[in-house]
């Protein structure tokens, strides 16, 4: 494995065991890595070893293991920070996923600093994750909940967005990848934008850290947020990255241990940054699976792996709009990692369990984005996810797979 | 009384169930077993349009069920209808059981048939869902029946 030469699909298929499942008869064909992806044996492993040679509950033992598996779990949060450029590890604080670090930055940053009137602006492709925690908070608050319209192809128009730009503009909260459409937000300008109207950004970088290198410093953005477990690493895992001049001046997420640096009955101080958001035992081993996760990718080459990716899309494009009666639904330019679809003759649940008779792991519904689909005037889509380790001869697995859902239902 | 022995006409609700799955055993391919299953849903009844209604959309199923529930003398009749094919043949396989029957023979029955013809091992867990929505609104309707009846 290495970041020069060709791209070697089979070695880096090897490493992950999961990928040589037999399913109803069939090689395993996975095509749902947007919803999660598969993880190779260097993160079991690292995980295994967290378990067997350094486990011991962080940040508060003078012991041997203690102090290991501290400083496994500290040097995890570097690899996070330095993956995605953030200045310090101050400004990477550990969460459950990306949902629970846009319910930290709505509970603690929104609650602190929204006020009856001042509005929010998300898009219609937002998944449930970045739509719902802003919602609560607007019942709170009395907030304004702006939706940016997407085009019918899946394009975001940064006019559009524009639009919606007002003085009481403070929170953009926008995804950079959309999990249905595939469609890339130009989000270095839209933060721009939001900061020219004094709105704070944050970004949802779920689809995205897995496909292309992200850079905080240079996107500018004042908050970025991704789950561990697209990104080959374990589930229960996830970052939020902050500014830590924001994140110095927000209070508390949850009480409890690790985040306090002194208690008595009367009052607390919090710990220092990043652990004052971090109460209680963080999922120890699954961070350092992550940091291991990131290696990973990192001795791939994110750039890499994404022009791979970029590849299979391409084909996939070609492969499936060949298909009799099917429509591909997001086909916006530069559009990465998922194609989605609908059939004529067959509903995406129908589609989905007739392929999956034939090894095919795809995903059908709504994919935690019902606003979306109202707005494309759709009930659901089936949808395809590539990984780095996805091959042409997948996409041709799906292709013919889905011959058999017309013949089937055709 | 038994719930096995209540019809006065036609087989009694463990006869329909043991057909069913008799009928099933027939098929040696997943696909006959799925295109039979297709075939029933596209033979449903046409659902009521008067039920055709948010209140009556079944919550838990990710494709769009409509179900509901009428007493007829003394008897549940269910009209169900999803929008995907796979899901309206379930529906088929579980009107046939349960439609028609008093409350008390629904709430005895467990749907043993689900197991028996494969549907459990081969149905996605999103759709199972579905598949545990449909049920579980069958026997709540039969045992309210029951309950307001106490």
């Amino acid at each position: 494995m290495g970041a020069n030469g060709a791209y070697d699909v089979e070695s880096y298929r090897a490493d992950f065991p999961i990928l040589s499942t037999q399913v109803h008869g069939h090689p395993l064909v996975y095509l749902d890595n947007a919803a999660s992806a598969q993880k190779p044996r260097q993160v079991i492993d690292r995980v295994s070893e967290v378990y067997e040679t350094g486990y011991a509950n962080v940040h508060r033992g003078l012991h041997y293991l203690s102090e290991k598996a501290t400083a496994d779990y500290e040097a995890a949060r570097e690899t996070i920070r330095s993956y995605i450029n953030a200045r310090s590890t101050a400004e990477v604080i550990y969460t459950r996923g990306a949902s629970e670090a846009i319910n930290l930055v709505a509970a603690t940053w929104g609650r602190q600093n929204l006020r009856e009137g001042d509005e929010i602006i998300v898009t219609y492709m937002e998944h449930h994750s970045n739509i719902v925690p802003w919602q609560l908070l607007r019942d709170e608050k009395g907030l304004v909940l702006k939706g940016v319209p997407i085009g019918p192809d899946g394009t975001f128009e940064l006019a559009a967005f524009k639009a919606l730009l007002t003085d009481r503009t403070r929170l953009v909260a926008i995804t950079h990848v959309s999990n249905v459409l595939g469609t890339v937000v130009p989000v270095k300008e839209v933060i721009r934008l939001a900061h020219e109207a004094g709105a704070v950004a944050l970004i949802d970088g779920c689809q995205a850290v897995q496909h292309m290198t992200v850079d905080v410093q240079d996107l500018d953005c004042d908050f970025y947020v991704f789950s561990g477990h697209k990104l080959y690493g374990p589930s229960g895992i996830g970052a939020l990255y902050g500014k830590e001049a924001l994140l110095e001046k927000m209070p508390p997420y949850q009480g409890g241990g690790e985040m306090i640096s002194s208690v008595t009955l009367e009052k607390s101080e919090w710990a220092d940054l990043p652990h004052k958001f971090e109460a209680g035992t963080p999922a120890i081993a699954q961070a350092i699976g992550l940091g291991a996760a990131i290696d990973y990718v990192k001795a791939i080459g994110v750039e890499r792996i994404g022009a791979h990716e970029r590849d299979l899309i391409t084909y996939a494009t070609q492969r499936l709009s060949a298909v009799d009666g099917l429509r591909l639904v997001g086909t916006a330019a530069g559009k990465v990692s998922v194609v989605s679809f609908v059939m004529d003759c067959a509903h995406p649940h129908d589609i989905a369990t007739i392929v999956d008779r034939q090894g095919v792991a795809v995903r059908a519904g709504h994919h935690c984005a019902q606003p979306l689909m109202d707005h494309l005037d759709l009930s659901s889509t089936a949808r395809a996810s590539v990984g780095l380790y996805n091959t042409r001869a997948e996409i041709d697995a799906l292709a013919d797979s889905l011959d058999k859902v017309r013949a089937i239902f055709g | 009384m038994d719930a096995a022995t209540s019809t006065v006409n036609g087989p009694s609700i463990a006869e329909e169930q043991a057909e069913l799955i008799d009928e099933f055993a027939f098929f040696d391919d997943w696909m006959q077993r799925y295109e039979y299953l297709i075939d029933l849903g596209r033979r449903l009844p046409a659902f009521p349009e008067e039920y055709r209604r948010d209140e009556f959309k079944l919550k838990g199923c990710q494709s769009q069920v409509w179900f509901v529930g009428e007493k007829r003398d003394g008897r549940l009749v269910f009209h169900a209808i999803s929008d995907a094919a796979i899901v309206s043949g379930i529906i088929a396989l579980l009107l046939r059981i349960y439609s028609g029957r008093t409350p008390t023979e629904i709430v005895a029955t467990e749907p043993d048939f689900i197991a028996a013809i494969g549907l459990d091992a081969h149905l996605s867990p999103t759709r199972k869902n579905g598949l545990g929505a449909m049920l579980k609104a069958i026997r709540d309707r039969a045992q309210a029946e029951l309950d307001a009846a106490a």
